[in-house]
């Protein structure tokens, strides 16, 4: 029996959130604080000790003490992958509430530690129904945290977020079960190998798409996305861009992709049409944005959309750069969103046009800004830039037409960051109360710092984060390797001609006699 | 069969009947001073009955199947499992029952006496294994609960909603009593062997017209649609424990009598009942999460949520399976837990006067005041709201599971989207306690018998519940056996 780690992770930030519960405001805030340092020290333990190249699955944990499902944990590089970014970001989550959050604090760290147990949960899940228990049940504390700590137009947020997901999750339950009874087993690594009859995958791959279609989010269902961000605190914000939003993608990955290929590359150009849109779409919305929060949150979609496509790419290339962009992403618009946070504190608003010329009062949070926005952009030597380079070469390889339009969504995006840091940071100093704020204290360097150090690490040497995941993704590509549709783009090596293209030879004699002939 | 094997078969309701008529003669003698005493020994009398069933129900293997008094009564497990749910049940609403009405000016001692012939009645319920001893059972925990409902003789809605049971309850009863004769005069048994036996021999339309009397009748007790008009009016109108007692035992009760009869003598013609009860449960569910969309009274509110619950329940049922049946077990355990759970916080939401809080209004920001029982209340409702991991999820789980492998995917599926719309009042439930701000004084305290029954309902409903899932699983599935033999 190894360690169980994995079982520890959930029982850390777990007995924090109880204890949390009948704590009073300081106290829970170091309880939560320690909480979430201890499980991301496990993590890199975790890390550490993953073995690459080793077993598909490792720390494998078992215990049959449910009826009709298993407590089945372990993890691939994938999932391990997302568990680091969930633990990274939620210490940082824990500090940016630290004076923002003032009243019933203790019930508001319980709810944040009760979302990392879940989020890891989601992750390290090997059964079919610990996985969506765990899925589905990170809507009550999300709940929780917009409609209680949330702003001023909370209560249809928190309703429009629970609903909608609700409603995305419950036909894949149905699916799930028809998938048990079917197959006999609950259990994700037989499934994963598991031939569906190509006719029943078409309703699974529906029921399932239905879910993390609205948790990616892809258009046109992503309206509660916007809603949600903009109403949650900034911690909730950060979680729910940086990780919420990744279960949408990770269960493409390890259930729509290999348990369902045909259906999958039946669907794809349905996808791609979507990927297109909400790239183009809503890029052009966050365009004309005067809500900073929004803005990010409509970038957030069109990332996503990359993430789409570069999924249902059916190569290597395009899952790992989906991957990458999820973990990039997941960092990226966490600290974007971070440093709205900070000047939010500051002003109370939102509203890009009460900002202004903060590059003189506030020359250092000026630079961590200009670092996420570039790399929101995926300026290279950050983070998106490799998983949105490897995202379109993987693309390219499939369509050229959807890497051209998603390219395009990227300027786009270049156009919307740049324009945001254009009037929030350079220009004038118009508004004198903002002219006024002071610069980054030691909690938000805290905060900011090992973001930033994150995104320059997978920037200059994603080797870390690919390392882990190649073995896994390729496996995966083998698994959907029958099913990939032909493409316009893939390029298939011919039989070498016999002589070079401008060869003359002996029937240039020939030929000319009979040209002489007529 | 002895004599004697019968009355042990059926010493739970002897029992129960022998203590009932001795608190009536206490009762007589005494007057109201020894209410108290009187409901303790009733809850005593319960908690026995439901410990002696479960001793019951591991033996019931043996012994005939549980037969008693030629086969007028079966003790089996099926039976046995209902009966411990009842009792148990019943019980932990007379835990919370004395404190509601001496608020009200003064607990009177028919009060337990009435629950514990309610209850003899509901045992004789699920056990009853001939159409006459069902219609005995049915009418004397019917006439036990018509009483209770208008218990606050003072009080306009009270006596109203008692008024407005007993009418349509006697129509109900009429109803069932014409699909009982019909069947009698079809198969010339009352006996549901017999009636089983006929019904393979030859079943004709008049027959078909008896069976769907019989379950429309039954419809009206479990307040399923189109028979469910009745529960908003009374739910709301009788007195709130009297309320928790109606959406839970008697619900239990009615379930078990459906699933017998359903399972039993009309095993045979699954596909003469399975279209009703599926149009049942698909309008149930709707109805009841639409109807509670609009409500401000909480206690209207679940009325309608028991009626989107029974259609859940349904949908194991319309599997017609011995998973389905089960699975109907296991709903119906957690429902129970729920039910009471709820009711026991609206017992124990008062403002300073020991007024109670009935209204979406009244209970505003409560997190703040009473942030205990306000966790609570979310764990129920996310709970009814199905919404994993709390417990609630896996009554939800079991049916659609039980539906599932009874390729009956597109029920499942509609039914499980439709819980969606039920998915938004339950939120708002949790919106105005926890979102709004406090609008009024609340009492700040509440007795300990209270939280004991809160407590372990929503210790059932946590996730640790879960651990209890194989234990349940066993014990429904080993109920369900009950009925192979028949299938």
């Amino acid at each position: 029996m190894e360690f169980p780690i994995l079982s520890l992770m959930l029982a850390v930030p777990l007995a924090g959130a109880i204890a949390c519960l009948f704590l009073g405001a300081h106290t829970a805030r170091m309880v939560a604080l320690v909480a979430t340092l201890v499980d991301l020290a496990l993590g890199v333990l975790l890390w550490l000790n993953y073995d690459i190249g080793g077993a598909q699955w490792q720390f494998t944990e078992r215990a049959e003490i449910f009826a009709g499902f298993s407590y089945a944990l372990g993890i691939d590089g994938i999932a391990l992958m997302l568990i680091m970014l969930s633990v990274f970001l939620m210490p940082i989550c824990i500090l940016a509430s630290w004076d923002a959050i003032s009243k019933r604090v203790g019930e508001y760290m319980s709810a944040f530690l009760l979302m990392e147990v879940l989020m890891i949960g989601v992750f390290a899940s090997q059964d079919m129904f610990l996985f969506y228990i765990f899925f589905e049940a990170g809507l009550i504390p999300m709940y929780l945290i917009i409609g209680v700590w949330g702003g001023d137009n909370r209560i249809y947020a928190s309703y429009k977020f629970f609903l909608y997901t609700l409603l995305g999750s419950v036909l894949m339950l149905i699916a799930m079960l028809w998938m048990a009874n079917e197959a006999g087993t609950t259990d994700i690594p037989t499934l994963l190998n598991y031939d569906f009859s190509p006719q029943a995958q078409t309703w699974l791959w529906l029921a399932f798409f239905a879910s993390f279609a609205v948790k990616m989010p892809m258009w046109p269902v992503h309206t509660w996305l916007p809603d949600a961000h903009v109403q949650a605190p900034t911690a909730g914000s950060v979680i729910l861009a940086g990780v919420l939003l990744k279960l949408g993608g990770y269960g493409f990955i390890r259930f729509s992709l290999p348990m369902f290929p045909e259906a999958s590359a039946q669907f794809t150009w349905f996808v791609f049409v979507l990927s297109m849109i909400a790239v183009i779409y809503t890029s052009l919305v966050a365009l004309v944005q005067s809500d900073m929060k929004k803005l990010i949150a409509y970038s957030s979609v069109a990332h996503m959309a990359i993430v789409t496509a570069g999924i249902f790419a059916f190569n290597a290339q395009g899952i790992e750069g989906a991957v990458m962009v999820m973990l990039g992403h997941g960092l990226v618009s966490g600290a974007l969103f971070l440093c709205v946070g900070v000047i939010y504190d500051r002003l109370h608003t939102r509203e890009i046009a009460r900002y202004g010329g903060l590059a003189i009062n506030m020359p250092r949070y000026a630079l961590f800004f200009l670092l996420f926005t570039m790399a929101s952009i995926g300026l290279p030597g950050t983070s998106n830039f490799v998983g949105e380079f490897l995202a379109l070469a993987g693309l390219y390889k499939v369509s050229t037409l959807v890497t051209l339009v998603c390219t395009t969504g990227i300027i786009l995006g270049a156009a919307y960051m740049l324009y945001l840091y254009r009037r929030v940071v350079f220009g004038l100093q118009v508004n004198e109360d903002a002219a006024r704020m002071p610069d980054l204290n030691a909690r938000e360097w805290a905060m900011l710092a090992p973001i930033a150090a994150a995104v320059l690490w997978m920037g200059v040497y994603p080797e870390s984060f690919l390392a882990p995941m190649r073995q896994d993704i390729a496996a995966l590509e083998a698994r959907v390797a029958r099913a990939a549709p032909d493409f316009d783009a893939d390029n298939t090596i011919g039989t070498p001609r016999e002589h070079n293209a401008n060869y003359v030879g002996s029937a240039h004699g020939e030929a000319r006699g009979e040209e002489g002939a007529h | 069969m002895s004599y004697a094997t019968s009355l042990y078969l059926t010493a739970a309701e002897i029992g129960l009947s022998i203590t009932a008529l001795v608190l009536l003669l206490l009762a007589a003698w005494n007057g109201d001073r020894s209410a108290r005493l009187l409901t303790i020994i009733a809850v005593a009398a319960l908690v026995g009955a439901a410990i002696f069933s479960i001793g019951l129900f591991d033996r019931s293997a043996s012994e005939v199947a549980g037969r008693a008094f030629g086969d007028l009564y079966r003790a089996d497990a099926f039976g046995s499992f209902g009966k411990v749910l009842i009792y148990l049940a019943s019980a932990a609403v007379l835990i919370v029952t004395p404190r509601f009405f001496t608020q009200l000016g003064g607990y009177r001692a028919e009060y337990p006496v009435l629950m514990l012939f309610n209850a003899v009645g509901m045992g004789i319920m699920v056990s009853a294994t001939d159409l006459m001893t069902l219609y005995i059972g049915l009418e004397m925990s019917s006439l036990s609960s018509y009483v209770l409902a208008s218990f606050l003789r003072q009080d306009d809605r009270s006596s109203e909603a008692g008024l407005k049971y007993f009418v349509l309850g006697a129509l109900a009863s009429g109803i069932i009593l014409y699909g009982v004769s019909l069947v009698y005069g079809f198969t010339g048994s009352t006996n549901y062997d017999g009636i089983r036996a006929a019904f393979a021999l030859d079943f004709s339309t008049g027959a078909l017209f008896g069976v769907v009397f019989v379950l429309a009748g039954v419809a009206f007790k479990i307040s399923a649609v189109p028979f469910h008009m009745w529960t908003p009016d009374v739910y709301e109108g009788a007195p709130t424990p009297v309320t928790a007692f109606f959406a839970s035992a008697p619900k239990v009760a009615a379930m078990g009598v459906l699933v017998r009869i359903a399972m039993d003598p009309f095993a045979g013609e699954v596909d003469a009942w399975r279209q009703i009860i599926i149009f049942a449960a698909l309008a149930s569910i709707v109805v009841g999460a639409l109807g509670a969309i609009g409500q401000q009274n909480l206690k209207r509110l679940l009325a309608y949520s028991s009626i989107n619950n029974v259609g859940f329940i349904l949908i194991g049922l319309a599997a017609a399976t011995a998973a389905g049946v089960a699975s109907v077990l296991t709903y119906l355990t957690i429902y129970v837990a729920m039910v009471i759970g709820s009711f026991t916080s609206l017992l124990m939401l008062r403002d300073p006067a020991g007024q109670n809080l009935e209204t979406f209004a009244d209970i505003a920001g409560i997190s703040t005041r009473r942030p205990a029982l306000a966790w609570c209340l979310l764990v129920l409702m996310f709970s009814l709201a199905g919404i994993p991991p709390l417990f609630g999820f896996w009554g939800k789980f079991v049916v659609f599971q039980a539906a599932v492998q009874a390729d009956l995917v597109a029920l499942a599926a509609i039914g499980i989207a439709a819980s969606v719309i039920g998915a938004f009042y339950y939120l708002k439930f949790i919106k105005v306690m926890f979102f709004d701000e406090p609008t009024r004084d609340v009492e700040t305290s509440s007795p300990v018998s209270h939280w004991a029954v809160l407590g372990v309902c929503v210790a059932i409903l946590s996730p640790f519940g879960y651990l209890l899932t194989i234990p349940l699983g066993e014990w429904t599935a080993q109920a369900a056996a009950s009925f192979v033999a028949a299938m």
